[in-house]
């Protein structure tokens, strides 16, 4: 079983539930929790430990000098300007190439070859008993988001239990994270900025066909706007954090309140219990 | 030799464009018969990637020098490679102004490495 974590907005905490919920399956069965928010990932954070990295790279053109007749045809093809034919050659910008291979397509003459680019890598961990962390990483200055997330998500494969950390947004990224889980827990906060988002955020995963749930985080008790949105997209709210400085001073910590304020892993089991059946799958 | 002004219409009368890659016409001028030929920029609305692209269509029509407002570090390299110079012109003449002031030896080398 997949359960992708999103949310839309920002620092509403995607990874704190991804967190909590990670440590409270790894009591009981083995789980692997997946950062999919390569940019910035951060769930190694709460969960320290040596990693092995494996490198992600993606296919980019290299020309064969002495094949290449300066036709023009690849860099016409290029929409992303990753080739340049100018008189005397043709100059590669790797890092504008987007990976399509056209360009190989295209030479009449077969001069040119894909050769790999080192974009990113994957760390995988077993920081506690039963969990594997597998983190995305994203090079800085790279732009190809989705290549490090399907790699995460390709060393996850195999494994019964998964759990997906999203990035915030609605944009490729979060779609690539989001293809082929079971179910989405929806984090969001009770102000409007939270719920802006929120709505985005469940029109993807209605459009992509994932069933979803809705946590509510930072909850002041106000939070009938919310629970009304949620009750007219029949989205199931699953679970309700409060506003809470006890709360927050453990998560300052990098700390997991699952594992150091009582009844949270309760808690946690029970939201598993309800995306599970929101998923209506067997987990 | 052809300079390659960019430009916001088509023909030497019409104001010199300070963006490179983005400039909605290019206006390629032969300096021995003073001939010039406009061509519509097709990338205006292009998701990324035209400072090299451009240049690809400054190399086309045999550019060896390039009068713009600036260029991207792309486009420079490109420019670099492909033996064009780039002249800048921060005024707000037309592509014959422009022209006038390159022939003159007015303007000031682009830096392109």
């Amino acid at each position: 079983m997949k359960i992708a974590i999103a949310s839309g907005k920002g620092g509403t905490g995607k990874s704190t539930v991804a967190a909590n919920l990670a440590c409270t399956l790894s009591r009981t069965r083995e789980v692997a929790l997946v950062d999919c928010d390569v940019e910035e990932p951060n769930l190694h954070l709460f969960f320290p430990g040596s990693a092995v990295d494996v490198p992600v790279t993606t296919p980019v053109p290299e020309i064969d000098p002495a094949r290449c007749t300066l036709c023009g045809e690849c860099g016409k093809f290029c929409r992303f300007g990753a080739l340049s034919v100018l008189k005397d050659r043709v100059l590669v910008f790797p890092h504008l190439c987007h990976s399509c291979g056209g360009c190989s397509l295209v030479c009449p003459q077969g001069a040119v070859r894909e050769v790999p680019r080192t974009i990113g890598r994957v760390a995988c961990s077993c920081p506690v008993p039963r969990l594997t962390l597998v983190s995305g990483i994203l090079n800085e200055g790279e732009v190809q988001a989705p290549a490090v997330i399907r790699a995460a998500k390709m060393l996850a494969q195999g494994h019964p239990l998964i759990l997906y950390d999203a990035s915030p947004g609605i944009a490729c990224p979060v779609i690539e994270t989001l293809e082929g889980s079971d179910a989405c827990i929806l984090v969001t906060e009770s102000t409007p900025f939270g719920l802006h988002d929120l709505r985005l955020a469940a029109e993807v995963v209605e459009r992509i066909g994932i069933p979803a749930g809705v946590v509510i985080n930072r909850s002041d008790g106000k939070d009938e706007e919310t629970i009304e949105f949620c009750r007219e997209r029949g989205l199931p709210v699953i679970m309700t954090i409060p506003f809470s400085r006890e709360i927050a001073a453990v998560q300052n910590r990098g700390g997991l309140i699952a594992a150091l304020l009582p009844g949270w892993e309760e808690w946690f089991a029970g939201l598993f219990e309800a995306t599970v059946k929101i998923a209506g799958v067997s987990p | 030799m052809i300079v390659g002004i960019t430009a916001r219409a088509a023909g030497t009368d019409a104001p010199v464009e300070q963006r490179f890659g983005r400039a909605p016409y290019f206006v390629f001028v032969d300096t021995e018969t003073g001939k010039a030929e406009s061509v519509e920029n097709p990338l205006v609305d292009a998701a990324g990637g035209v400072g090299p692209r451009t240049v690809q269509i400054f190399s086309e029509h045999g550019a060896t020098a390039v009068i713009t407002g600036q260029v991207g570090g792309n486009a420079a390299k490109a420019l670099e490679a492909g033996g064009i110079k780039a002249y800048a012109y921060r005024g707000s003449g037309s592509v014959a102004d422009a022209l006038a002031e390159y022939t003159a030896g007015n303007l000031q080398p682009l830096p392109l490495a």
